[in-house]
């Protein structure tokens, strides 16, 4: 069944790819975008209304690195509940990481992730191995995946080291339009680590990991694209000033390298551990002071592609463990816009229509996903609908997400999502 | 494009939606834990319970139940522990791993927690990870003793190497202040990446005025070692670090957490070994000292642990008083011990 129109009223429409911000009244219609017109000029009979009165009208925010622990790890999170708890945050669009149990290296499972029977409310993108098994060993059937509905390749987690192997990985996915998403650790260097290294490991009596365990492999796998001509390498979750140099001076080359950069690690440092917080354990893991400025002026001079979460859920008895036995990782679907604004927004002036740009326009197109990311007429009604101003606390346990390691419960954010509607449908409303 | 100097996030936000409470103001799981005021009272009442009549003593935690819960093995703090909570009259329980008295797979939290339900009020718990007493201060709500974690700290092992400093000096625990070392410089030489007793004496020692040098070679003492707080330097010769100072801790090199790190035993004999002719020629009047446990021959000769200058017997006599101060402080509150 077709849900009805929907007239979304009197909002401030921003739309970076149109390079629009203005009042504007917008009509979708059978899932898709059917007009965008001055206040007041769209008449629309039989339509649902929306006042948008104070609110930003924006397409649906696109987070292209999430887990969402479907297939095996249930108990974490769901499919369902993972893109719930996007909706929330304003999302309308997610890529899910491959390691999943098992891993997510065959169409079949590429194909069962994307299936209704998930209960997602909104559009997930798989990201399909690099490896088979995300092993380093044997690539996976790349063609195969993408007509399953892959959009890029990855072994997130577990780094591609070999250069024969990456090689390999980029040569095959150049052939078929796709980037090889790379999670730069060089897992020879990191070994026993759980946090950074530097003067504050060594205090807490934790193994730290070195910033060249990240940099080096960034250089390395520059270092091979230039041997592919046309080859596509994405950084996933940068963290450190040195390897955003390298990335940019690739960039600077004609090289086609983008990158994208979590919440926490412009939001949040190394000092947050305080004592052994395991909610402040992921990886890479939080970075010196020095190193979150880099990634601020990362974001504002445009180096940086995209915002995107890492949204790593954990069950609390996970977490609540001695810090170098817990998981890495944080959610981070709820909180990204709220910390976005409220850093790079009000603290550091960036305009919030390049603030939704790292948000929607620039990762749609980092990754290719045709189509998102944009409102002109005829492009998918994604839309999320929030007050810029209104300030909120973020309380972990009212996540929607099934599980609550966050290190900004407690917090202030600044922006709050009201509705997010994905194809035409309410995925979230905030009444 | 310009580059915006950018305003700092505060840091500070409260604690984690699972760890619901707080630190128990009797636990002692970090040199910085203490305020030299609170120093000078531990060193107080230390001094008080050893002189004390053992019968009036062990009347102070009578049927008080102290959980010592090790998780790796351990004589001397398990024994000194032991003997102080007894000595105080505590009913004393051993939760070991050893002794596979730890249900295999059951977490810190859930152990702690059936501790707490049979009745224990104070718990001393050594781990071989970092942090291990902050999660269980955090799942219990109870006093927790560190008797060291992973690589991390011990406090009261700091505290007891602070009294065996103090005697040797002739320092009163009355008369213990910031300035109490000042102009005195204390060399820790040897593993100190991988050892919790270099972490908690370096914390520790600068608060009464000290000048820590911490002294070994780059694999196990990274440049990084010195920001770990104020008074504290680096100086990789053993024998310029020896000539200024009045106390010198060696520490053995832990082979079980080396991982990978490759070090040539030889060399580091001929360069850190504490023996009797360096010794002699480079500080002939300064107190030796090591926490143990040693491996003669490798960071510390016989002759000099043996020696006339050694403080290594000492050192152990204190950790019975200094826990004893330490338990009372737990289980009954930080004012002064005196006569009742
Ligand atoms: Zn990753």
């Amino acid at each position: 069944m077709t849900p009805k129109p929907i007239l979304i009223r009197n909002g401030r429409l921003i739309d970076p790819a149109a390079g629009l911000d203005a009042p504007r009244d917008l009509l979708l219609r059978d899932g898709k975008v059917a007009a965008i017109e001055n206040p007041g000029k769209i008449k629309a009979p039989g339509a649902d209304v929306i006042e948008a009165k104070s609110l930003i009208v924006a397409p649906g925010l696109i987070d292209i690195h999430v887990h969402l622990r479907e297939p095996g790890q249930g108990y974490k999170e769901t499919i369902a509940t993972g893109t719930a708890a996007a909706a929330a945050g304003g999302f309308t669009t997610v890529c899910a990481m491959p390691n999943t149990i098992p891993v997510n290296d065959t169409p079949e499972i590429t194909r069962w992730m994307q299936s209704s029977d998930r209960g997602a409310s909104i559009r997930v993108f798989p990201i399909a191995a690099a490896t088979r098994g995300s092993l380093g060993e044997a690539l996976t059937d790349y063609a195969a995946l993408k007509e399953a509905g892959a959009i890029a390749v990855t072994d997130d987690g577990r780094p591609i080291l070999g250069d024969d192997i990456m090689l390999e990985s980029l040569r095959a996915a150049v052939k078929l339009g796709l980037p090889v998403i790379q999670h730069a650790e060089d897992t020879r260097l990191t070994g026993g680590c759980s946090m950074n290294a530097g003067p504050l490991a060594f205090r807490l009596g934790l193994r730290g990991m070195p910033i060249e365990a990240e940099s080096g492999l960034v250089e390395r796998d520059i270092a091979l694209l230039k041997q592919i001509p046309n080859a596509h390498l994405h950084v996933a979750h940068l963290s450190t000033a040195k390897a955003l140099d390298a990335v940019r001076n690739a960039r600077n080359q004609g090289l086609h390298v983008t990158c994208e950069v979590t919440p926490h690690h412009f939001a949040l440092t190394e000092d947050r551990i305080g004592h052994y917080d395991t909610n402040a354990k992921m990886n890479p893991p939080l970075r010196a002071e020095s190193d979150r400025v880099a990634m601020i002026e990362g974001l504002l001079d445009g180096t940086i592609d995209a915002i995107a979460t890492d949204h790593a859920p954990h069950a609390a008895h996970e977490k609540e463990q001695e810090f170098d036995r817990a998981p890495n990782g944080i959610t981070g679907l709820e909180t990204a816009l709220g910390l976005a604004i409220r850093i790079l927004h009000v603290q550091h002036n960036m305009p919030l229509a390049k603030v939704l740009a790292l948000l929607t326009a620039r990762p749609a197109q980092a990754l290719g996903l045709k189509g998102k990311g944009s409102l002109a007429p005829g492009a998918p009604a994604d839309i999320v609908l929030f007050d810029p101003a209104e300030k909120w606390l973020f309380r972990a346990a009212a996540s929607r997400s099934k599980s609550k390691n966050s290190p900004f419960g407690g917090w202030e954010l600044q922006g709050r999502v009201r509705l997010t509607i994905s194809e035409g449908r309410i995925a979230y409303h905030r009444a | 494009m310009a580059t915006r100097t950018p305003t700092r996030v505060p840091q500070k936000s409260p604690p984690s939606s699972f760890f619901q409470q707080p630190i128990h103001p009797g636990s002692a799981i970090s040199a910085n834990d203490f305020s030299v005021h609170e120093i000078r009272r531990i060193l107080e009442s230390s001094d008080a319970l050893e002189k004390e009549n053992p019968f009036r003593r062990a009347d102070r935690l009578a049927r008080r139940r102290v959980a010592l819960l090790f998780y790796e093995s351990s004589t001397r703090t398990r024994t000194s522990f032991e003997l102080a909570a007894k000595g105080l009259g505590a009913d004393t329980t051993l939760v070991s791993s050893l002794s596979s008295s730890i249900e295999k797979g059951e977490s810190l939290k859930d152990t702690g927690i059936t501790l707490k339900a049979l009745g224990a009020e104070c718990i001393i718990l050594r781990s071989p990870y970092s942090g291990a007493p902050y999660l269980l201060a955090q799942t219990t709500g109870l006093p927790i003793l560190n008797a060291g974690d992973g690589m991390a700290e011990h406090p009261s092992q700091a505290l007891l190497d602070l009294r065996t400093i103090l005697q040797f000096l002739e320092i009163p625990a009355n008369k213990v202040s910031e300035k109490s070392l000042r102009g005195v410089t204390i060399s820790i030489v040897g593993d100190i990446l991988h050892s919790r007793v270099a972490r908690s004496n370096a914390l520790m020692l600068p608060k009464l005025g000290a000048k820590v040098i911490l002294c070994g070679p780059p694999a196990l003492l990274p440049e990084t070692a010195a920001a770990i707080g104020p008074g504290i330097i680096i100086e990789r010769d053993f024998e310029t670090a020896l000539r200024q100072s009045k106390i010198v801790m060696m520490l053995r090199i832990q082979a079980e957490r080396l991982s990978g790190l490759e070090i040539n035993l030889d060399d580091y004999r001929s360069r850190y070994q504490a023996n009797s002719d360096r010794i002699a020629a480079h500080a002939p009047k300064a107190l030796i000292m090591h926490p143990g446990p040693i491996i003669r021959g490798m960071e510390i000769t016989a002759d000099v642990a043996d020696g006339p200058q050694s403080a290594i017997a000492q050192q152990v006599h204190n950790g019975v008083p200094i826990r004893m101060a330490l338990l009372v402080r737990a289980l009954v509150g930080a004012k002064k011990v005196g006569r009742r």
